[in-house]
């Protein structure tokens, strides 16, 4: 308990600026939506008509004029990436910034076993991001209510419930990279954070890559499938699993038996 | 007290191809004020690593209060204190700060041996730990090894970023703790330091103990700082080594049988003779230095 203290204690400024910063940007699109409706009905038919720009971000299948569509491109784009940077940049640091910083020797010279360590890491990352999420979510239904719009509960729930479990899929695999790391991998989280996002726009391009849509975990954060039927991708989502799970897996078994620089 | 402090059987870690310590055999009884002695490089961070399980062996044993490391290594970081040669804390966080985490993550209220050592030691504890000198950090570092009242204290070269009285004052809290019956564990390439305040020592060179045993003993050789005016020539005296020429006296240390030596210079015209006792640091570094041939 100590340990997840103390990391939350130093990991609140950055969750308070991305959930900020997350939170602030879907308030500001939803409260700007009542004033885009009116001109939706003909940009909407633009939007959904640039062909294989369309496809890419989802704008053929959704409604860009309703509030479902809107919110299923919206929050996408938003939640989708800032969500996918900060729990990528979470995860990779959770391990590697002790021996980075130098602090690990101290940490580790304290009676406590790696697997009680590489436990309390991985809580509090994902405390972080059932935060960060949870504060996201009344935001949105919050702002969604101020501009007297129904809120469609199980849509947007379902939207959020994908993009959160994106992130905990991404958090826990740079987490199992983490612990192979000692100089801190800023740089592997966010390009696998990206890398990851373009793969699912390039699978939404082309029948052919669309194979690239199991992989990512944006693959099951598909608006339109959420939005228009109601459903998350089982299929994609056990993919999904089977990648967190083996991040897990990795952090425990690698820094257990770890060399600490 | 049956049980030795630390023990290590033929320990053995390399990394990748680079050698820290190859076949190390170590004996610490409990009790001991024990040095450990060596150049840089030689494996003394390595040894200490070892035992404390940061880092796994390539091979070998080794007991830390009986515990095997690897094993129990909860236990025995429960029951020592580590002082890292290079001590870091997490930065934006103030030294009471650092100390109360290092007691909570050890489950034990060490508020007033912290007192105690930071009144001592001179230690500002509203101060954030990365506007502190490399010498302060230290003490944060010294007080989080010692405030848990550990039975084993594993120090790696503790003195570095100390000023004259600090190192005064931290040595006379290691011999109170000694005292009461704290083994010692500290390392260093500063003899002087060594001989002052250790009891037993071992010296480490090239991942191997090439000598262990009491200080006095390791000091003790038939060697002797031989300084004389005179006109005497190095070929006369095989023995000798760390020939200096000073003006017109020549400085050397002597190391064969003391009636050869007599017996050359009375060949010779000598003005003016003071033969004495190296100190420990003469003995390891001009002895002990090569291959581990011995004075």
């Amino acid at each position: 308990m100590t340990l997840i203290r103390h990391e939350l204690k130093r990991g609140w400024k950055a969750l308070l600026i991305w959930t900020l910063a997350i939170g602030s940007f879907i308030v500001i699109c939803l409260l700007m939506y009542p004033e885009m409706k009116g001109q939706m009905d003909s940009i909407s038919s633009i939007f959904s008509s640039m062909g294989a720009f369309s496809s890419a971000f989802g704008l053929d299948t959704l409604d860009f004029g309703s509030l479902k569509g809107f919110y299923g491109i919206e929050c996408g784009n938003i939640l989708g990436i800032g969500g996918a940077l900060f729990a990528a940049l979470l995860g990779i640091g959770a391990l590697a910034n002790e021996e980075k910083n130098g602090t690990a020797e101290f940490l580790l010279t304290h009676p406590q076993s790696r697997a009680e360590i590489v436990t309390a890491k991985l809580a509090s990352v994902l405390i972080q991001i059932v935060l960060l999420n949870l504060v996201v979510w009344l935001l949105a239904i919050a702002s969604t209510a101020a501009i007297g719009e129904a809120i469609p509960w199980k849509e947007f729930s379902l939207l959020h419930l994908a993009y959160f479990l994106l992130q905990i899929e991404l958090g826990c695999v740079c987490f199992g990279i983490s612990a192979f790391l000692w100089k801190g991998g800023m740089g592997i989280g966010l390009g696998l954070a990206i890398a990851l996002y373009f793969m699912n726009i390039i699978a939404n391009l082309t029948d052919s890559a669309d194979f690239l849509n199991s992989i990512t975990p944006f693959g099951y954060c598909d608006g339109s499938t959420i939005m228009n039927k109601g459903i998350l991708d089982s299929s994609r989502l056990l993919i999904g699993l089977a990648f967190t799970l083996t991040g897990i897996g990795l952090a425990f078994w690698k820094y257990t038996r770890k060399d600490i620089r | 007290m049956g049980t030795k402090a630390i023990t290590a059987e033929n320990l053995v870690k390399y990394y990748g191809k680079a050698r820290g310590i190859d076949g190390l055999n170590l004996e610490v009884e409990t009790g001991d004020f024990f040095g450990f002695i060596g150049p840089n490089g030689a494996g003394k961070s390595t040894t200490i690593r070892t035992l404390l399980g940061l880092i796994s062996p390539t091979a070998g044993k080794a007991q830390v209060l009986g515990l095997d490391i690897g094993k129990n290594n909860r236990a025995i970081l429960q029951r020592a204190g580590y002082l890292p040669s290079d001590t870091a804390f997490y930065s934006g966080m103030k030294v009471r700060e650092i100390l109360k985490l290092s007691a909570d993550l050890r489950k034990k209220d060490c508020s007033r041996a912290a007192d105690e050592l930071c009144e001592r030691l001179q230690l500002d504890r509203e101060r954030k730990v990365e506007d502190l000198s490399f010498g302060n950090r230290k003490k944060v570092g010294i007080v989080c090894a010692l405030q848990h009242d550990p039975e084993l204290l594993i120090l790696d070269e503790p003195t570095g970023g100390l000023d004259p009285l600090m190192q005064h004052e931290f040595f006379s809290i290691l011999q109170e703790r000694n005292q009461k019956g704290v083994t010692v564990f500290l390392s260093s390439h500063i003899l002087s330091e060594i001989q002052r305040h250790c009891s037993r020592a071992a010296v480490i060179r090239e991942g191997k103990i090439i000598a262990c045993g009491s200080v006095d003993q390791l000091a003790e050789s038939s060697a002797r700082r031989v300084t004389l005016r005179g006109n005497i020539r190095r070929e006369d005296l095989p023995k000798c080594r760390d020939w200096k020429e000073l003006g017109d006296a020549v400085s050397f240390l002597y190391n064969g049988d003391i009636n050869d030596l007599i017996r050359t210079l009375a060949k010779t015209d000598i003005q003016d003779m003071t033969i004495a006792e190296p100190d420990l640091e003469e003995i390891v570094l001009h002895f002990y230095e090569k291959g581990g041939e011995q004075a």
